[in-house]
Parts: C-alpha cells; structure tokens; sequence
C-alpha cells in the first residue's frame, strides 16, 4: 500500500530511509522519524481499535501520551509489550503491531451490536448488572476482558536486560520544550548540576510542530543549537525518550528512559530500558500541557483529532491525515491545523470559532489563505462509522449552552477541535499538591508547590513561546541558586521572540447539540473507557456529587491514559449539571505512573537469581555433588533430604532418621545465627534480654535460653556458651538472626547504653556442623585428638576448643536430636575440609548426611520446639510448658517478665503444647489443621487450636503431631478432631509432646 | 522516597538503608513489676498516631547500624530534624506537651 497522505517535502523524517511494519496483519511502509501512528495516518489507516464498552470504531486522535485510542499489542512472543500508544512508539524496520481492542477483528465487531442496542449500557452498568448471583462474576469478568481486549503479557521470560541508575543533581528540569531547555540551560551555566529529561524521541516540545521564529532565524535552528550546547556541558545530562513517571518524596523522581525501543522489539545490545532513580535538590517542571478535545455528538469516530495533533503530524511528519477539513475551535490555536492543512495544499472547508470575534495573529492568517471561518459557531455533531463523511455546523450562543439557528451540514473527512490547554499537572499531583482551577488559564494548574519545586511554561498556561523562553532562564537561574549555584542571575543571553497577538480564549467544553445531552448522539468525554457527557449527567441524577465518586462510577480516567484528555471536559460537564463551578467540584488527582511503565525497568538488574541474594554455605557444593535438595529458610539455601535413587520422599527420611538414631548423620547447621557478645556487662545483658539466668553460667558451659518480647510472647531461642567472662556466644534461629541482632542493639542503644557491651555478628565466619548419634563420640574421636572426650570430662551442655582434622575450632556438646551430639565450629575458610575429614572418619559407621526435614522430625520425637513454627507470636514460655527455663529470683524485671502478670497471660484457658497421635498411625494431619472437641456441631465450629508440626516418625513407628490445644495439658488422653476442607474428619489423642527417650537419656550417655 | 540523615554518619542516605523503628521517647519503667496492670499496657500497646508533628526512631541498618530519632512530619513527610538517642527534640508540637 502507497503512502497516500504523505507530503512530498518537508517534516523531521528521513525519506532515504523506508521501513517495512505490520498492523493488525497488513504490511505498510513508513520513513525513520515517523512514529507508528504518523506512519499509519500516512498510509490511510482509519480504524486502529474498538472501544472499551460500546465496541465503536476508533482512529489515532493525538500525537503523544494523551493517546486514548491508538493503543497497541506490540511484537509477539517473548518481548512482546502490551498497552504501547501507537503516538510515542517511533518506527523501526519490521515492526509488528495489533490493536487490543477489538474482536474478533477491529473492522467487524461482534461487540458492536451490544452498543447498537442503544441504552443498554449506563454507567455502573457492570455493578448494576453482574453484581449477582456473585457466583458468576468470573464467568461474566471472563467474558466481558476477553471482549473488551486489554492487552496481552508476554508469557515467557522477557530475554531483554534492564537496568537502574541512582542520579543525583542540582536542578532536575521534566520537559523539554522551549521553557524546560532555557531552564536547564540557564541553571547549567551557573555550573550546577542539571538532568533534562523528556518523553519525546527528540528534545523541542511544541517547537517541533510550531516554528515561530527565535533571534529572528527558524526556531528548529535555535533548538538544534541549545541542545547540542547542552549537551556538551559535562555537567548536564540530557535525556530525550525518557518520561518521569514519578515525583516522590524528597525530591525523588522515577525516569523510565527508552534505550532501543527505537530501533526494534529485541535489544541488539545493551540495556532495552533503564530507570534513573532521581535525587534532585530542586525540581523545574516544565511538562507543558496537553490540548482538549471539544465533546460532541459522535465526537469518537475516526477522523476526529485534535487540532494540534492534525498540525504536528503535518510539520513534523509531513502526514495531512485526510482530505477535507473542519476546524471547531474555542480559541486561536485550533487555527493552526486549518493553515498547514491548506499549506499542505489540502482543502479546508472551514473554520467554526465558538467565539464572536478575535484578533489574532493566527485568525488573521488562515483569513489571509482564504479560508472560511465562521465566528459563533461550533460542529455540533460528525456523522460516519469507520470515518467521518460529514460534520454538522450550527449558530451557537454567546454562553455556549444554545444552538441558535440552523444545523448545516458539510461534508469532511476530518474534523479537528480545541478546547484550549490543560497544564500537565501529574507530577506536581504526586507530590501531594491538589491543583487548582484558574478562570485565566481555563485550565487547573500545579497546586501550591510542597517541594523543592518550580513550573514554568505552560503547564502555568503560559503558552507564549517569548513567555515560556524569558521565564524558563529566570526559573532556571532561580532554581540553580537555591541549589547553591549562583545569585539567581542569568548568565547568557536569553534570545528575542516576537510576541503573537491573540484573541481571548472561551471556556467551551460541552458543544450544545439540537437535542437534549440525555437524547443527542453519544458526546464522549473519555474515549478509552466510553464515558459519555450523558453518562456523567446521569450520575449526578442518581446523587453523586464527588468529582470522585462520579469518576469511580462512570470509570472516567480509569483508562490506561488517565483521562488525560477526558477529565477537564467531565469535570465541566460533571460541575454543571450539579449548577456547580468547576472550582467547587474541584478536580480528581493523578498518581504514578504518568504513562504505562514495564515491569523491566522498574525491575531493571533485581530478577531471577538476583531478585534476593542467596546465601551458600561453605560445604554448598559438597550438598550439590551428593543429591541434595534444598529449601529456602530466609536466604539461605539448606539441604532439604538427600534422596538416594529411586526413594520417595518419605523413605529418604526414614532412612535418613534411623541412622542417626541408630548410628551417626551429620548436618550443616552453619546457617544459624551466631552473635559474639562480649564487654564486662555482657554476662547483665544477657540476663535482661533472656528468660533464664546467666550470672552463673562457667566458662566452657553452654545453656539454652528463650528471649521474649515485652509482651510474655516467645520471640527466639537458642544456645548461649560462655567464651571468657565477658565473653560469650549466642546462637539465634537461622531465619531470626538479623532481628535478634538489632533487637539486641535497640535494648542496648536506646534503654541501657550504660552497659559496657559490643555485638557483632558472625554467623558467616563461621562453618558448623553438627554429628549426632550413638556413634557421634567415635567418629568425632578419629578427627580430634586434643580434646578428652570421655562423657565425665567433656559433659552434656559443655563446649572444648580444639582441632578438628588439624583445623583450630570449638566443639559444643549440645543436642537437638536427643542424642550423643556435638557440634563442630571451625572457621568458613576451612568448613567444607574438615566435612569432608568428618565424612571419611564417619565412612565405617556409614555416617548419614541429613537435611532440615530430618532435623524437624527427630526434633519433634523430642518434643524440641522450632520458633516460628510451633510458636507464633501469641504464646508464652508457660504455655509452651517451659516455665523451667524462666528464672524465678532474677533480680532485673527482664524483658517480658512483668506481661506474665497480665490477666490475659495468666489465665488457665490459654492454648498450650501437646503432643498428638492420630487414630489410624499412618495417618499424618495436615500442619495448620484446626482443632474441635466435636466434630457434628454446627458450622462455624468452635476452634481450639491447631497443628503446629506434624510428621511420620519411623523411630517411632507412626505418625506424630505437635500442636497448641486450649487448656491441652489437662486433656492428655482425650480425643480430640480435626475436620479437614476436603471432608475428612481426623481423629486424634492429645498426649504428651516427647515421643521418643521421654527420659532423655540418650544424649548424656 | 524518604532521605535521612544520620547524625552519627553526618550524611543523607536514602531510606533504603533504615529501618523503621515506631515511636520514640519511650521510657522503659525502672520498675515493671511496681506498675498496675493498665500503667503497663499502656507502655506496651498504646502509641501515637498524630497528623503532623512525630518523633520516631530509626535503625540504620544498612550503615552505622545506630538507632537515632526524626521528627517527621505525617502528612507532608517532612523531616525538620534528626537527632541521637538521649538528645530531645528542638521542634515539638505545641498541643504535644501534656
């Protein structure tokens, strides 16, 4: 297909270079420069989607971010991107595109005869309609997303790499055009530190589709030379395909930059795009504003775009996208689509101006073109399906609320309106600031600024070039001095512009039509979600006053574009049907982000296998090489089981289990928090911070301890062993050390800095590993010589220094297996050496590695409790029937003490610890199941408490359970039931919680 | 994004590197066990929630590893001041002083 509304001359796109793209399966032909959507203008393409609700034909209404309609599938597969605005993708050669909307295809919609059937769909339709039965809500959501399109996510792996960059700078000037360039410019030439950054594909703005002169020469020559200026200053950078999506805290400002988005669907190389994370000391928003579409009936089908869109595709794509024009303005700036369309040497029917008269420069010179204009009057309606064929144009009053005389009808395929400017207030938004409605500007412009914070240009509705050029150096000097650059004056010379003479703008929003708003042809406000001025009025009727709640029912805004050309016109609309101003209705806010972001760049290095660090031990590929599966327990990753071929899971443990009951297993248990106390007031702290006393602990002895919150409530557990006298050890649960060390720190900090006590933690200095079993003595014998390991002289609950297979270290004689057990410590560097020295020693008692499966399983034979798991957060040392490890005659009140007084902590119904054995002994429950004394009572049941580790126990020959019953340790021997989501009702006896050598004579032999 | 400055690294950094830590100045009582019951939960569970002025902790975690306070602001998210443990705060508000 020929590009039938290209220009032979003229534009900012390179002609030698032809590009081949796709849209919606045809093939067509574009230039370098263009964007998918001045590329599909140029080769007559009407219809690019279906609408949301009402599945209308829908063509590219603008030029930018406002795009509500040209919203694209991009490429296919893997890197595919869904929700791109055809307007902001810029071409590149094989370029694949499909519209999202639209099914089964954009040109015939089955959806369309929902719309046809006329009022079928008010707002709140979906509420009101497919509210019940609840039930059936997925099957209708089902329905109503796959027909409404909404995009696809790729779902594979997306192959690209994205990455993230911490900025910091001065002056962080957002916007490109005329004023954000003098801005930056004037606060760099005081030697401060700017960042520009800009959407587009190239720095300008308005400059790129207006070209007023600037020093009396064209103003692109003017651009072209400030931004090469720029960017040869080493302390600027300017950054074009980049949008702030964000305006934080603190001045902190999100950038999400384009890298090849330009140049195809895959990265060549590098980076596909990046996210600058912005620490700015002050911010100039210079975002400009976005043009407003005038509403009228039929005001959706293609060929209807704004003014300024139909201006810049024809300078700077040289695209005249139609072939016959209307203009319907309230303002002089809509004149400008009607000159360069007639430049373009394109016929333009005529000019309808809402106003009775103006003066300007622009009037003066479509009138000087000849072209009609018709002062006091407005296209009321446009007429066609897949392209306007025909506007009508009517009288209209002074007010703009009346259609005075008689509708004409001529015919066009293009209408362009203007409603005037809105200021693009978004980021000021974000900040908090609600901006606020100005008669002047007939727009709502940035509120009070809550930041450091500038704006200049027209997001103030400035819209004079001279204007937004002398501010943007003053703002810019301004700006850099109260970052420390400068006394605020401009050091360059700032260039002279002529000012235009311009008439005075209407505040028109809603065009009157012959007929009623509730009975004229559909007057869309929001195009991307099908929000209609009747729709907004019947809202108001059913009593919504909010501008919020109005937005939330008829979902204006809710579109992936924010309502960005949609909103001011609703809240016009919105404002007078409730006989309101638009000051008093006010305006919704926007948040982050201003345009779609990926989930790439924001994610940019921190995926897959650096999404969190993984921590490794130093025996990790000892784990690996011998069969290891592992689990994650925080960040570490710990040996799992070690299934030999063929074995279940459960066999593995099995196995794993008896040897050590009936031999030796070895576990690496180095990833459990070690924390090196030391100070002459180490031996007080501990007592303040743990449950049982310290001040007689020797050194060379080791003792268990609970630490508590404030509340009574068990927060962690572990052993502490006395190094020196002011010397010790702690050891926190793996998952728990990080808390445990600054919950040490705060106590000490904030409450007792008069203890003379350090903290550090070494958790990775050192490897551990832990032998256990009847024959755990004899093999640590055969590795370690300088050690007396007879059961007298290196007793249960003691610990040696020594040398582990020639490697100095410290042997713990600590048990949480119930048997003979030491634990080994020797420094990392040498962990994964003397496991191997220990394996070889062991090889005769057919030493058992086993994972932290097996470690819960023969922990929960003895009854031990795993923080976290069998509590959580809600029970006490009392209800875990450890009151012996809580010190009764310490003489500091230590942390949790005094909550153990509470009513609640003291009474008898709390949930305590208990064992379970379940009626059928291969039966294991479910961890989390929850308990009933009767399972026939009426549902909701009444629980009294639940699983906290369950397993089968092949030592014991069964399944056993441990769980919190209220009041359990006065119900051993009573059953008790656990009714399970499938339907299952488990029965159970509640028994004592060891299992296994409730003697505990295993480990002291 | 919050930006702290630690008193003790005399340096902004990003709020990253802090954890957050609850309301400050909050005495532990000398004597748990003199307190009554509600004296007691008091300390324990209740803590403010003001529109405006806060003084708050703050761990640098990531850092110096120091606890310090910051009086915040809890609707603009200003922060007037940073300041060490055991010092108090130059910037209070005028209905906090009870």
């Amino acid at each position: 297909m020929s590009q039938k509304n290209r220009l032979a001359q003229g534009g900012r796109i390179d002609r030698n270079k032809a590009l081949n793209f796709s849209f919606a399966g045809q093939h067509y032909k574009g230039y370098e420069g263009d964007t998918l959507a001045s590329a599909l203008l140029a080769n007559g393409v009407d219809v690019v989607g279906r609408s949301f609700k009402y599945s209308r034909a829908r063509g590219i209404t603008g030029h930018g971010s406002e795009e509500p309609n040209g919203v694209v599938q991009l490429g296919t597969g893997d890197t595919t991107v869904p929700n791109v605005r055809a307007t902001q993708q810029e071409l590149y050669s094989g370029l694949v595109s499909n519209p999202v909307a639209g099914w089964p295809n954009v040109n015939f919609d089955l959806m369309s005869y929902l719309g046809k059937a006329g009022a079928l769909m008010p707002p709140g339709f979906y509420y009101k309609t497919f509210m019940y039965p609840q039930k059936l809500w997925m099957t209708y959501e089902h329905f109503i997303r796959k027909a409404a399109g909404l995009g696809k996510a790729p779902t594979a792996p997306d192959p690209d790499t994205y990455d993230k960059f911490n900025q910091h700078c001065d002056v962080m000037v957002v916007g490109g055009g005329p004023a954000g360039l003098s801005a930056a410019y004037a606060a760099a030439k005081t030697g401060a530190r700017v960042i520009i950054a800009d959407e587009q594909s190239e720095m300008g703005g308005h400059l790129l589709t207006f070209d007023q002169p600037i020093n009396g020469g064209s103003a692109s020559l003017w651009l072209a030379e400030i931004v090469a200026e720029l960017e040869a200053m080493e302390n600027v950078k300017v950054l074009p395909k980049t949008t702030v999506m964000g305006y934080f805290d603190h001045n902190f400002l999100v950038a999400i930059e384009r890298r090849t988005d330009h140049l195809g669907e895959r990265a060549v190389s590098g980076t596909r795009q990046r996210s600058h994370r912005i620490r700015a000391k002050q911010v100039i928003l210079a975002a400009g504003a976005q043009e407003r579409p005038l509403v009228f009936a039929n005001n959706d089908v293609p060929g209807v775009m704004l003014a300024s869109s139909v201006a810049t595709y024809i300078k700077r794509y040289a695209v005249v996208p139609g072939h016959d024009l209307i203009v319907s303005t309230a303002n002089d700036s809509g004149y400008l689509a009607a000159i360069e369309w007639s430049k373009a040497g394109r016929h333009v029917v005529g000019i309808a101006d809402s106003r009775t008269h103006s003066d300007g420069a622009l009037v003066a010179e479509a009138k000087a073109l000849g072209i009609n204009v018709w002062f006091g009057h407005a296209v009321t309606e446009a007429k066609g399906g897949h392209r306007v064929y025909s506007a009508s144009v009517a009288p209209i009053n002074e007010q703009g609320d009346k259609v005075t005389g008689d509708v004409k009808q001529y015919d066009c395929d293009t209408v362009a309106t203007s409603g005037g400017w809105s200021p693009v207030v978004h980021l000021s938004c974000h900040t908090g600031s609600r901006p606020t409605w100005s008669e002047e500007v007939i727009g709502f412009v940035p509120g009070k600024a809550l930041q450091a914070q500038h704006c200049v240009g027209s997001i103030l509705g400035d819209h004079q070039l001279v204007d937004c050029i002398d501010h943007g150096f003053d703002v810019g000097a301004k700006a850099a001095s109260a970052a420390g650059f400068g006394q605020g004056e401009v050091l360059a010379n700032k260039p002279s512009v002529e000012r235009i003479a311009e008439g005075k703008a209407q505040a028109l929003f809603l065009v009157p039509h012959k007929k009623p708003v509730s009975r004229a042809p559909k007057q869309f406000v929001d195009l991307q979600n099908d929000v209609t001025a009747a729709g907004i009025e019947l809202a108001t009727r059913e009593g919504f006053e909010s501008i919020e709640h109005v937005k939330r029912y008829t979902a204006m805004g809710f579109g992936t574009d924010q309502g960005k050309l949609g909103n001011v016109n609703g809240m016009a609309i919105a404002a007078r049907s409730l006989s309101k101003s638009i000051e008093e209705t006010g305006t919704t806010i926007f948040r982050p982000s201003y345009t779609p972001s990926t989930f790439g760049a924001l994610a940019g290095r921190d995926a897959e296998s650096l999404f969190d660090p993984e921590r490794y031990t130093a025996m990790h590929q000892w784990h690996v090489e011998n069969g290891a599966l592992f689990e994650d327990v925080g960040q570490w990753k710990r040996p799992w089981y070690y299934p030999k071929p063929g074995e279940t899971m459960q066999e593995s443990l099995n196995r794993e289990c008896l040897a050590t009951r009936n031999s030796v297993g070895i576990l690496d248990a180095s990833t459990l928090g070690k924390i090196d106390i030391q100070g002459k007031d180490a031996r007080e702290f501990l007592n303040r911070v743990y449950t049982n006393a310290w001040s007689k602990l020797a050194v060379g002895k080791c003792r268990y301890g609970l630490m508590l919150k404030e509340d009574g409530m068990i927060m962690d557990d572990g052993v502490t062993s006395c190094l020196a006298d002011d010397h010790f050890i702690l050891t926190t649960t793996t998952g728990g050390a990080a808390n445990v060390l600054e919950w040490l720190e705060l106590w000490h900090q904030t409450e007792w800095p008069e203890l003379d006590v350090f903290m550090t933690s070494v958790t990775d200095h050192w490897s551990t590993m832990t032998i256990s079993g009847p024959n755990a003595r004899k093999v640590l014998a055969k590795v370690c010589d300088d050690i007396d390991l007879d059961k007298d002289a290196f007793k249960f609950m003691d610990w040696r220094e020594g040398t582990i297979a020639g490697v100095k270290g410290r042997v713990f004689r600590i048990s949480f297996t119930g048997e003979l057990s030491y634990e080994i410590n020797v420094p990392a560097n040498d962990g994964l050496f003397v496991w191997e020295a220990v394996m070889a020693a062991g090889k005769e008692f057919d030493i058992t590695p086993y994972g932290t499966e097996t470690m819960h399983v023969l922990r929960a034979e003895k009854g031990f409790i795993i923080v976290g798991q069998d509590t959580d957060g809600s029970v006490t040392p009392y209800d875990m029937d450890m009151g012996w490890c809580v010190g009764k005659n310490k003489e500091f009140s230590f942390i949790g003490k005094r909550s153990f007084d509470r009513p609640d902590t003291k009474k008898a119904a709390r949930k305590q610890y208990v064992g379970l054995k379940t009626k059928n002994p291969d039966e294991v429950l479910p961890e989390g199941a929850q308990a009933v004394w009767d399972p026939e009572q009426a549902i909701p049941m009444t629980m009294v408490g639940h699983v906290t580790s369950s397993y089968y126990s092949a030592v014991v020959g069964r399944s056993i359970a441990l769980a919190v019953i209220k009041e359990g340790q006065s119900h051993k021997g009573d059953t008790v039931y656990f009714p399970l989501a499938d339907g299952r009702v488990i029965e159970a006896e509640i028994c004592d919680y060891v299992f296994y050598d409730p003697k505990g004579e295993r480990q002291n032999v | 994004m919050l930006h702290l400055f630690c008193p003790y690294c005399q340096e902004h950094r990003e709020e990253d590197e802090f954890h957050y830590r609850g309301q400050a100045h909050i005495v532990r009582p000398k004597d748990p066990d003199a307190l009554s019951d509600k004296e007691w939960g008091d300390y324990l569970f209740f803590r403010k929630n003001p529109k405006g002025i806060h003084h708050e902790m703050w761990y640098h975690v990531s850092g110096c590893r120091r606890f310090f306070n910051v009086t915040r602001n809890t609707v603009t998210y200003d922060i007037y001041e940073t300041y060490k443990i055991g010092e108090m705060p130059a910037v209070t508000d005028k209905e906090e002083t009870e």
